[in-house]
């Protein structure tokens, strides 16, 4: 009797176990399956062709996969240095009665559901770029500095984690040869955290990638691709989030899974990148 | 300036850089909070949580549907996601020990954490909406379960790795079936970081709006049926917000700030149990 619950205990988490793999697989055949219609109508073009337009059953994915790279490498580009910042003053700089405080807050600001970030945007951050840029202050460089906002707890936490791995013993070596704050850093902190650190800003940036709340809200989705950042734009996970409710045809669902399809795998792409090659976990003995 | 004067300087200038940037990027951060916190204590009174919502303009509305469907959408993803997160991760910390196909599901995983959510909508509305035939709160339940899985999963396979081997030998010493050893003595030692893991798992798919879009969908009244839309908390902020209504947009600061609560309560109180594990 009691070999037969033993069995039964065992076998059942083992499916359940493996049912995650399974459930990722089918996922990717999901979308895959339900793509067909507009990989065959459109074939490689999809990403190609900058126009998007569901009257005339059009569907090009290019303005949406721009606004995506654009918006992400700007909150990118404003969140790593401010990121950075933040993880030295709290792993150098800052007191042990400012640092835990500090600290917690972050994390728990990574905490807050994207959507308020985004609510917030929309109703203190765009009068301000309209005002400053002019234009409607809905548009791909609101987005892309909401986004740096969002992304930017996780990113110091995480890169600050990556920082507190230096053993003390590296770092009183170098203050006792002399060295000031920054060498310690630039010498000793960074070199040995390196792919700690660019592991978590990759993490960070697959994150930042499928981000839709924080974004949608500031947006625009407008389906054009224009070099003036203060223009409203779109991105893969914005045309999602406004589209995929209202898609009216066949071609049209199954061009918006196919956004999802892409930014899926580039997504799966840019975390296994991350996890594989820079956060692998450290095996015995290194 | 002698070379040593020139890095101390440097260093200083490092340093007052780091620390400016900190305090801009902790700036906004407060700034949010601020915003939320001073917004949300505004609009916030008592008739929200006993009505319903109402058209725009009359002013009188509430929060209660989205609330209790939120509830319920959340309650219906934990009562499957957390079992079936806590047994795969037994399987992976008690099972599959070292061996190859445990790491590989570890690191999908991984990965299916930090996937985007609206993608999970995507695949939730083409399995369960489109063969129903509309949107509904089981749709809503399954896809946050789908997001909650693999972080509770994780979490536990990490939380029970960390019991010492010696408890086991022990249990097995005295002849119990492994199944005995693991719900009995296993799960007891790990019970206080399974559970922040659960809250945790709780607040993260609290706070998830993407994947409700087109699933749940929402609606402006109370409705408990899951195989109808249910109005969630995350999607009522969503429309609220952006509506062009000043007492809907109030309603919204209302939600977002009770729904910002409900998370960092759930992990305030998260990181409290663990605390109190190790203070023991």
């Amino acid at each position: 009797m009691k070999n037969i619950i033993d069995t039964i205990f065992a076998n059942a988490t083992r499916m359940i176990a493996f049912g995650v793999l399974l459930l990722l697989a089918w996922i990717f055949t999901v979308l895959f399956e339900h793509s067909l219609e507009s990989l065959q109508a459109f074939g490689f073009d999809f990403i190609l062709e900058d126009k998007w337009a569901p009257n005339l059953e059009k569907f090009g994915a290019l303005p949406a996969i721009y606004g995506s790279v654009v918006s992400t490498f700007l909150a990118m580009v404003l969140a790593v240095p401010v990121a950075i910042g933040i993880a030295i003053f709290l792993s150098e700089i800052a007191h042990a009665k400012l640092k835990t405080p500090v600290s917690v807050s972050i994390e728990l600001l990574a905490a807050i559901p994207s959507v308020i970030y985004g609510m917030w945007g929309l109703f203190y951050f765009v009068p301000i770029i309209r005002d400053t840029f002019g234009g409607v202050g809905i548009s791909m460089l609101t987005a892309g500095i909401v986004l740096s906002i969002m992304i930017l707890p996780f990113m110091a936490a995480v890169t600050r984690d990556a920082m507190n791995t230096t053993p003390d013993i590296l770092k009183e070596s170098a203050y006792a040869l002399g060295g000031t704050k920054w060498d310690v850093i630039k010498d000793i902190i960074i070199p040995y955290a390196k792919s700690g650190i660019i592991g978590s800003f990759i993490l960070a940036l697959g994150r930042a990638i499928g981000e839709t709340m924080a974004v949608t809200f500031v947006m625009g989705n407008v389906h054009k691709i224009s070099a003036d950042l203060t223009e409203p734009a779109t991105s893969i996970p914005v045309a999602l989030a406004n589209e995929f409710a209202e898609a009216d045809s066949d071609l049209y669902y199954s061009s918006l899974f196919e956004l999802a399809l892409i930014l899926l795998v580039v997504s799966f792409v840019i975390i296994s990148i991350a996890k594989f090659y820079f956060l692998r976990r450290k095996r015995v003995g290194q | 300036m002698t070379h040593t004067q020139k890095r101390i300087f440097l260093s200083k200038v490092v340093m007052i850089l780091s620390t400016a940037s900190a305090a801009i990027g902790i700036g906004f951060l407060f700034w949010i909070l601020g915003v939320l916190i001073i917004n949300g204590i505004d609009a916030l009174t008592l008739t929200i949580f006993t009505t319903e919502g109402t058209p725009p303009g009359s002013g009188d509305g509430g929060l209660k549907h989205a609330l209790i469907g939120q509830l319920l959408l959340v309650f219906y993803a934990s009562l499957f996601g957390v079992p079936l997160g806590v047994l795969a991760g037994t399987y992976l910390s008690e099972y599959s020990q070292k061996s190859k196909v445990g790491e590989i599901i570890r690191d999908i995983s991984d990965i299916m954490m930090s996937a985007p959510s609206i993608v999970i909508g995507a695949f939730v509305y083409a399995i369960v909406v489109t063969p129903m035939g509309h949107f509904s709160g089981w749709a809503g339940s399954i896809a946050l379960t789908i997001i909650m899985l693999p972080i509770v999963l994780r979490t536990t396979d990490d939380m029970l790795q960390l019991v010492p081997s010696t408890l086991r030998e022990a249990a097995f010493a005295l002849g119990a079936p492994k199944y005995k050893v693991i719900t009995q003595v296993v799960y007891r030692g790990a019970k206080a970081g399974i559970l922040t893991g659960i809250l945790l798992a709780v607040a993260r798919v609290g706070g998830e709006t993407a994947p409700l879009l087109f699933t749940s969908f929402n609606d402006n009244f109370l409705n408990t049926d899951m195989m109808q839309p249910v109005a969630s908390l995350t999607v009522t902020i969503y429309n609220y917000a952006t509506s062009p209504y000043e007492d809907w947009q109030k309603l919204g600061w209302a939600a977002a700030f009770i729904l910002s609560m409900f998370i960092l309560t759930l992990n305030i109180l998260g990181r409290l149990i663990l605390l109190k594990k190790k203070v023991k």
